[in-house]
C-alpha cells in the first residue's frame, strides 16, 4: 500500500489510488503535466516576444503587469508550478524505477534502434529534464523572484507606476556568458519536446492511423520553432546592445 | 567462415559472471545462430569443458524459447526474426561477435545465456485468457468481425512471448508484451467479456514484477522478432484508463 492509497482510502478513492500509481497511471501523469506545459511555452513566448519592441520596455513592462495581477493568470499560474514539481518529481521517481529495473550490469555492446522516434532523446529524457530544470530554478530566480520580492525599480507609464523588468532582463542579456547558457538551455529544451510532445498523445491512448503522422509532424515542427522563438530573443538583445544591427 | 565469438558466461545468478572468448573455425553459412552455438557446444564437451547454456525449443521462430543479444540486438542484427531463424549468411567472416543474456530485474539470469522469463507467464496467468471454453473453431463467418479489426487481433496474437521487447527496453518494460495480449484478446467478441477486468489484472501484475515503465522510446517494436506494433500500447492505455475508471472493481 502507497502513502497514496492510505490518503484517498477514508474518502472511498482507493480505485484512483490504485490508478495514479500504476505504472500507466504514473505515465499518464508525465503526460498530462508534459502537455501543460507544452501549452503554456507559446504563451510565454508571445509575451517575451515584448522585449523586441522598440519602446524602452514599455510593452513588455504591461505584459509582465497583467501577467502578475490578472487573477486567471494567477490560478493558471498555481496550476503551472504544480506541473513542473510533479513533473520533475514523478521524472526522477520513474527515471529511478527504470534504473532499478534495468538492473546493474548492462549490455556491452549497445545497439539502441526505435521506430519512428528519436532514440537518443526518448532514451535521455531524465538527463535533458535535470538540466531544463536547472535552468528554470535559475530562470525563476533571476527574473521571477525578483518581481515577486518586488526588488525591481518602477517605472512610470503613462502616468502610473509599474515594476521594470525590462531593464534587468536587458542586463542580463547583455552578459555573453547567459546568452550561451540560454541559448543552450533552449536547445535541450528542443530535443526534450521533440521526443516528449508525440510520447505524451501515445501515453494518453492517442495513437491513430489517420493522426499519430501529423502529431509527430506537428512535434517536430513545435520542438524547433519555440526554443527558436525564445534563443533568438536574448541573441538579437546582445546584437542592439553591441551595435552588431 | 571463423568467428571469434565473446560470450558471457555466469555459472548461476549469485556468482559473478564474465565474458570469455572463443575461437570457432569451419563455421557454415547455412548454419542457424542456435546450431553455431551447438557446434560450440559439442567442441566445449569434447575438451571436457562446461557448454554454454542458452534456451531454444521449437527452431522453427514459432514458439518464443529463443533469446540472446547479439552484437547489442535481442534476436540478433536481422528485423523480423528469431534467434533461432538467423543464418550466419548474415555475419562476416573473420567478425567478432557478442553474445550476452537478455538483461532485465525482472528476468533473474538462470545460468550464462540463459534466463527466467517466469515473469511474463505469470501476466498472462493474470489475466491473458477468455475464462470460458469457446467451443470448437466457428465457421469463418459465424461471428461478424471486421477484416481490419481481425487483422489487427492477429497481428497482436503473433507475439510469441521471447521478451527481446523487455531486452531491448532501455527501462526494461513489458508494456509492448502486456499490450500485445491485451489488444489481441480486447479486439475479439470472446475476449470483450472480461477486457476489463483483464487490463487491470495483467497491468497490476506487470507493476508487481519490477518491469520498468514506457518512456516510448520504441526500441521494443524496432527488435521485436514478430513487428508487435506499439500501437498496442496506446489501445493498452485507453483500455486501462477506460477499466480503471468504470469497471466494476473497487479497488
Amino acid at each position: 500500500m502507497s502513502w497514496m492509497t492510505n490518503a484517498l482510502k477514508p474518502i472511498g478513492l482507493v480505485w484512483f489510488a490504485n490508478f495514479l500509481t500504476s505504472s500507466i497511471g504514473k505515465k499518464l501523469l508525465m503526460s498530462l503535466s508534459g502537455l501543460f506545459l507544452i501549452l503554456f511555452l507559446p504563451v510565454h513566448l508571445i509575451g517575451n516576444l515584448q522585449l523586441l519592441t522598440k519602446d524602452a520596455g514599455v510593452s513588455f513592462n504591461l505584459y509582465t503587469y497583467f501577467m502578475t495581477h490578472n487573477p486567471l493568470i494567477k490560478v493558471v499560474s498555481y496550476l503551472l508550478y504544480a506541473s513542473i514539481i510533479l513533473h520533475t518529481i514523478q521524472g526522477l521517481l520513474l527515471w529511478r524505477k527504470n534504473k532499478k529495473a534495468r538492473g546493474n550490469i548492462g549490455y556491452a555492446v549497445s545497439a539502441l534502434r526505435g521506430d519512428g522516434t528519436n532514440v537518443k532523446a526518448a532514451s535521455n529524457m531524465a538527463w535533458l529534464g535535470i538540466i531544463i530544470f536547472v535552468f528554470i530554478a535559475v530562470h525563476m530566480y533571476q527574473f521571477w523572484l525578483q518581481m515577486k520580492l518586488g526588488k525591481v525599480a518602477m517605472v512610470m507609464i503613462e502616468g502610473v507606476e509599474y515594476k521594470n523588468l525590462y531593464d534587468p532582463v536587458i542586463l542580463a542579456f547583455s552578459n555573453p556568458g547567459f546568452v550561451v547558457f540560454y541559448v543552450i538551455s533552449m536547445i535541450i529544451i528542443g530535443i526534450h519536446l521533440n521526443h516528449g510532445f508525440q510520447s505524451s498523445f501515445q501515453t494518453l491512448g492517442l495513437n491513430h492511423k489517420k493522426y499519430t503522422p501529423f502529431i509527430k509532424y506537428i512535434g517536430r515542427i513545435y520542438a524547433f520553432i519555440i526554443p527558436f522563438g525564445f534563443a533568438i530573443i536574448p541573441i538579437i538583445v546582445y546584437g542592439r546592445n553591441n551595435l552588431w544591427w | 567462415m571463423k568467428l571469434t565469438l565473446k560470450i558471457w558466461r555466469q555459472p548461476s545468478q549469485n556468482v559473478k559472471g564474465k565474458f570469455e572468448t572463443y575461437s570457432l573455425d569451419n563455421v557454415s553459412e547455412h548454419m542457424s545462430f542456435l546450431e553455431m552455438l551447438d557446434v560450440l557446444n559439442e567442441k566445449l564437451s569434447f575438451e571436457q569443458k562446461v557448454p554454454i547454456a542458452f534456451e531454444h525449443d521449437c527452431r522453427e521462430g514459432i514458439c518464443g524459447t529463443c533469446s540472446l543479444v547479439i552484437n547489442g540486438q535481442p534476436h540478433g542484427p536481422l528485423q523480423g526474426t528469431t534467434t533461432c531463424q538467423l543464418h550466419m549468411r548474415n555475419f562476416k567472416d573473420g567478425e567478432t561477435i557478442v553474445i550476452e543474456p537478455y538483461r532485465a530485474s525482472a528476468f533473474p539470469l538462470l545460468k550464462d545465456l540463459s534466463v527466467d522469463r517466469g515473469a511474463l507467464d505469470r501476466i498472462i496467468q493474470a489475466g491473458g485468457f477468455i475464462s470460458v471454453s469457446t467451443g470448437q473453431a466457428q465457421d469463418a463467418n459465424a461471428i461478424p468481425i471486421e477484416k481490419d479489426v481481425a487483422s489487427h487481433a492477429f497481428d497482436a496474437a503473433t507475439c510469441i512471448g521471447c521478451g527481446a521487447c523487455v531486452a531491448a527496453c532501455p527501462n526494461s518494460s513489458a508494456m509492448l508484451f502486456t499490450s500485445a495480449k491485451v489488444a489481441h484478446l480486447a479486439l475479439l467478441p470472446q475476449g470483450k467479456v472480461e477486457a476489463q477486468k483483464r487490463v487491470l489484472n495483467m497491468v497490476r501484475q506487470m507493476d508487481l514484477e519490477n518491469f520498468g515503465n514506457c518512456s516510448n522510446i520504441t526500441a521494443c517494436e524496432a527488435e521485436c522478432p514478430k513487428g508487435i506494433s506499439v500501437s498496442n500500447i496506446a489501445l493498452m492505455n485507453r483500455e486501462f484508463l477506460s477499466a480503471s475508471f468504470s469497471s466494476n472493481d473497487a479497488n
